[in-house]
Order: structure tokens, then C-alpha cells, then sequence
């Protein structure tokens, strides 16, 4: 039987995986942004089978704000990043660098 | 019903109507030629609904079954919000229009993050909360990348865009786990869900994770890596506006969280914030005294204040919710002058931001670096200025609260901070000769320094009736 700690443990490590992939990672910004996207996602799934096992339907609404924004942010990010990439010619995280101290 | 629900948040639409209706006028008509009137015509819309919300009655009025409160503390906040994004609107324009980036985007972007900031700080709901977050952090990410082909910019926006779209994923999955745990996502519910009792593992670990959410947002420390960067990227103008509007909004949504939704279990949040905030209090001061980049040192500054206004609200009381936001009135005050200033450090048409480039500034411009002084004086929170009385308001609230520790850590950290903005003042008045800056200021900076100035001074009388009104705004939060 599947039951509701199924469902948060693999939002938990979904969760974790894409921490660890904003802070690990230290090539390309395109691989950070697919890391929020998972971040987001792993929030969904907590919200969804919250509300499934709470017989309430207010997680799936939040739900679908919260799949509206990370689209929305999404195209923000991206947009920037070309921006990025026109001005320095490279996305490496690692050439994210000329600002320090 | 959905006639008196949208009578109470008719300000947020009539701002969020005109942001599109302009950026449609905009596109279609003048493009960057209207860009002028466009910047005039959203100021004086922010103006005009500030004072309107200023002049609404007393009283509490929700809507959406409490996803949006209009009570006194969404009031204060929305007015000091509307307002100073007015002054730094006014003062982009002339900076924008000298650097060649006057863009009719500009206010457009301005006025939608303002929309989500007055958003935030009426949030009852954290759908609510979320929503607005999202929409004041999207706008700000684009103006922070304003300038396209500059290199410092670009890699400021994105500086900003990643790391304040962890930190909104960290605060999401808070308000996840707060859901399942509470069964519901308006602040009314969880407040019920908690009682008086202890609170469950599982709504800790989302309270937790939402505080490590808003504290990116309010940049309090360990949290506060983006700042620096962010601000010493950014156009000026665009800093200017970091520094003041959603600073205040994140500390009105920080308040709005933890009282309305979190007020039965002070004791959990208190301890958290006060570390916080004594963290961020000490590494602002410190970590500045090395800058020599003033818009880094205003970053540091602003990390070293945000940990006095978060020392308001770890005394969990409405002294310290008053404290709070008469220290948040007085920081964005302060902020507009100083900004308004750091504006037009010139020489030969080029932007300076060298701290170096002061030296001996009182000999070119005797009336500019006075101001300048008051302001720096008043920051360091040197009385009798009014600095002195906002770090005064929220240190007696802590003691009172029984953290003198904290208390005593603020002193310490003011003291060690009082030596960067000195450093500045000693360098205007004593430094070494070199070649000065020459850049005018046109009559809306100077109206913008000079009054600044002025309250600083004139203000310790009575803090114009802030404090009283703040103590109003404080008693709504906490009923």
C-alpha cells in the first residue's frame, strides 16, 4: 500500500536533488534552471498528495498557481541568460565572476 | 460578494490595470519617445493612491475568505511602499535619461513589482503570499538586469534571478508542508491548527523553511549572499529602489507571516529570528569596513539594518511591531537621500562609485557633503539624529522582551558599523586632495538629499507622528 510518506519522501529527495543541483553544479546556468524547475515540481507533488490525502482542494489549486509561475519564471530566467550570454559570450557558472568580495 | 471583495483591493487593481494598460500604450504608441510621461504619469499614480490609502478609514476589511487583509498595518506599509517607490521613480528618470537607458519598461516594471509588494504586505493566505512574492520578485529580476549590454548588470540579474528563485522554492516548500500539516493555507486556519500548544515536527520543518525563504528575501544573514553583488551591479536608480520599497514589503510580509499565521508559537520563531538578526547585524558592520565600492558598502549597510528592523520583530510584541516599522520609515528615508546622492557622483559624464572619489568633497560642493553627513551620522546611528531614535525604539522593545543579549550585540555592532560611515564623512572633510567629482544634480535629487537631510534633524522633535501611527498600524497585527 502506497500511502501519504511515499509520496512526501519522493518530494523530499526531488527536493534535495535540486538543491544539490544549484549548488553542485559547476557548468552550465541552463542545468540550474532545470534544478528550480525540479525544486518546483517536488513542491507540486507534496502539495497534490496532501490534498489528496486531506480530501481538500485547495493544494490542487495552489497547485496550478504555482505551475503558472514557475513557467513565468522560467522565461524570466531564460531571458536574462541570453542577456547573460550576449554580454560575456559564455554561460559557465563558473564565469559568473566579475563581480566579488 | 465579489463586488465588496473587489472593493476592498481596488487599489492593487486600478495599479495593476494601469501597468498594463500602459505597457499596451506603450508598445503601440511612442515606445521610448512617451518614455518621459510614462515615468511622471506612474509616479504621480503611485503618489496619488498612497495618499488614498492613507486617507481610508479605520477599520479591518478582508477579502476572498481572508486572502486579503486591509487592516492598519497593510496601510502603514502600503503608504511608505507608494510612496518611496514615487521619489525613486522621479529620481531614475534623470540618472536613466543621462545613461542612455530610458526605457518606457521601466515604470511599468516598477509599478507591477509594487503591485505585488502592496500584495504582500495584505496577504492572509499563503496563496496570497506566494502570488505576491512572485509577482514583485519577477519584476525586480528584470530591472535588475536593466542595463543589457552591460556585463555587471546582466550577471546581477542573474545572480538575483537564481538565488531568488531558490529561495522562493525553499519558502514553497514550507508553505507545502504547512498545508498538509495544518489542512489549510489561510493564516486564520494555521493559526487555529497550531492553538496554543506545541506545534507538530512536520509544521516546524515548514515554518522553518519558510523563514529561511523570507530571510533571503529580506537579505538577513547567512542568507544575504546575493546582496553585494546585486547592488553593485544593478544602475543605480535600480539599487535605490532595492534598498527601499521591498525592503519594507518583505519585512511587512515577514511581520504579516509570523503574527497572523504563527502568533500562537512566538517562542518557536522568536529565537530563530533573534539569531538572524544578530547575525546579519554584526556581518553588515563588519564585513563593509574592507568596501571600497560605496554601492557594496550601501549593500552591507542595508544587511547591517535589516538586522536591526528583524530585532523588532524577534521581541514578538506590538512594541516590537511598532518598533519595527518606525525603524523601516526612518531606513527608507535615510536610503532616498543617500541614494539620491550616490546618483550623481560624476566625473566627466562617467558614473563613479569609488568611495575614494570623496575626498576633500566638502571643499567642491559645502552644502551636498553637509547633507551627506547628517545622513551618514544618521545612519551610523549617532544622535541626535533620527537614526539614534529607530535603533533606540527597537533596542528598548528586545530588552523588554527579556534579549538583552541581543540588545547588547545591536549596540556592539552599531559601534563597529559607526566606523564605515565615518570613514566617508573623514574622507570628505580631511582627506587627501585629488582631482574632485563634478557632477550637477538636478533640482529633484536635491529637493530629495536636502529634505531627507532636513528629517533627519528636525524630526527628533516627535518623528513627525510616525511613532504614534506605527503603534496604530502595530495594534492591527496583533488584535
Amino acid at each position: 500500500m502506497i500511502g501519504l510518506e511515499h509520496y512526501l519522501t519522493v518530494a523530499a529527495f526531488l527536493f534535495v536533488t535540486g538543491i544539490f543541483g544549484i549548488f553542485l553544479n559547476r557548468k552550465n546556468v541552463i542545468v540550474i534552471l532545470m534544478s528550480i524547475e525540479l525544486m518546483l515540481l517536488a513542491v507540486n507533488i507534496n502539495l497534490v498528495s496532501f490534498s489528496s490525502f486531506l480530501g481538500d482542494m485547495v493544494g490542487q489549486v495552489f497547485t496550478l498557481f504555482v505551475l503558472t509561475v514557475a513557467a513565468a519564471e522560467a522565461a524570466i530566467g531564460l531571458a536574462i541568460l541570453v542577456c547573460f550570454f550576449r554580454t560575456s559570450g559564455t554561460i559557465a557558472v563558473e564565469d559568473i565572476n566579475v563581480m566579488k568580495g | 460578494m465579489i463586488a465588496t471583495d473587489l472593493n476592498t483591493i481596488l487599489p492593487e487593481v486600478v495599479l495593476a490595470i494601469y501597468a498594463m494598460a500602459a505597457l499596451m500604450w506603450g508598445v503601440y504608441r511612442g515606445k521610448d519617445a512617451e518614455a518621459p510621461m510614462l515615468f511622471w504619469l506612474t509616479a504621480m499614480m503611485l503618489a496619488g493612491l498612497g495618499t488614498w490609502i492613507g486617507l481610508e478609514p479605520e477599520g479591518t476589511k478582508t477579502a476572498f475568505n481572508d486572502a486579503f487583509i486591509n487592516d492598519g498595518f497593510a496601510r502603514f506599509s502600503k503608504v511608505m511602499i507608494l510612496f518611496s517607490a514615487a521619489i525613486i521613480l522621479l529620481m531614475s528618470q534623470e540618472y536613466l535619461k543621462r545613461n542612455k537607458l530610458l526605457q518606457f519598461e521601466f515604470p511599468i516594471l516598477v509599478a507591477l513589482s509594487v503591485v505585488g509588494m502592496m500584495m504582500m504586505v495584505s496577504a492572509g493566505d499563503l496563496m496570497a503570499l506566494y502570488m505576491g512574492l512572485e509577482l514583485q520578485s519577477l519584476a525586480l529580476y528584470v530591472i535588475a538586469a536593466f542595463r543589457r549590454d552591460s556585463a555587471r548588470s546582466t550577471e546581477a540579474g542573474l545572480k538575483y534571478f537564481v538565488l531568488g528563485a531558490l529561495s522562493s522554492g525553499l519558502l514553497l516548500y514550507g508553505a507545502s508542508l504547512i498545508y498538509g500539516f495544518a489542512g489549510t493555507t489561510s493564516f486564520g486556519g494555521i493559526t487555529d491548527a497550531i492553538g496554543q500548544g506545541d506545534m507538530s515536527l512536520g509544521m516546524l520543518i515548514g515554518l522553518v523553511f519558510l523563514l529561511t525563504g523570507l530571510a533571503f528575501k529580506v537579505s538577513a544573514v547567512p542568507f544575504h549572499m546575493w546582496t553585494p553583488d546585486v547592488y553593485e551591479g544593478s544602475p543605480t536608480p535600480v539599487t535605490a529602489f532595492f534598498a527601499t520599497a521591498p525592503k519594507v514589503a518583505a519585512m511587512g510580509l515577514f511581520a504579516r507571516v509570523m503574527f497572523d499565521a504563527f502568533g500562537g508559537a512566538i517562542a518557536d520563531w522568536s529565537q530563530i529570528i533573534a539569531l538572524l538578526s544578530v547575525l546579519s547585524m554584526f556581518l553588515g558592520a563588519i564585513a563593509a569596513i574592507g568596501q571600497n565600492n560605496i554601492k557594496r558598502l550601501m549593500a552591507y549597510s542595508s544587511i547591517s539594518h535589516m538586522g536591526f528592523a528583524l530585532m523588532g520583530l524577534a521581541a514578538g510584541s506590538e512594541q516590537g511591531v511598532q518598533a519595527m516599522l518606525i525603524y523601516m520609515a526612518i531606513y527608507i528615508t535615510m536610503n532616498i537621500g543617500v541614494f539620491a546622492f550616490i546618483l550623481n557622483m560624476e566625473k566627466d559624464g562617467q558614473a563613479v562609485t569609488d568611495i575614494a572619489s570623496l575626498n576633500l568633497y566638502s571643499r567642491v560642493e559645502p552644502l551636498r557633503a553637509a547633507a551627506l553627513m547628517v545622513l551618514l551620522f544618521s545612519l551610523a546611528g549617532i544622535p541626535p539624529m533620527v537614526g539614534f531614535f529607530g535603533k533606540f525604539y527597537v533596542l528598548q522593545a528586545a530588552v523588554d522582551q527579556g534579549l538583552l543579549w541581543l540588545a547588547i550585540g545591536g549596540v556592539i555592532a552599531s559601534v563597529i558599523g559607526a566606523f564605515y560611515y565615518l570613514r566617508i564623512v573623514y574622507l570628505m572633510y580631511f582627506g587627501e586632495a585629488r582631482e574632485a567629482l563634478d557632477g550637477t544634480m538636478p533640482p529633484i535629487h536635491w529637493a530629495a538629499l536636502m529634505a531627507s537631510a532636513f528629517v533627519m534633524v528636525a524630526g527628533i522633535v516627535n518623528l513627525f507622528g510616525v511613532g504614534t501611527l506605527a503603534g496604530a498600524a502595530a495594534a492591527t497585527l496583533l488584535k
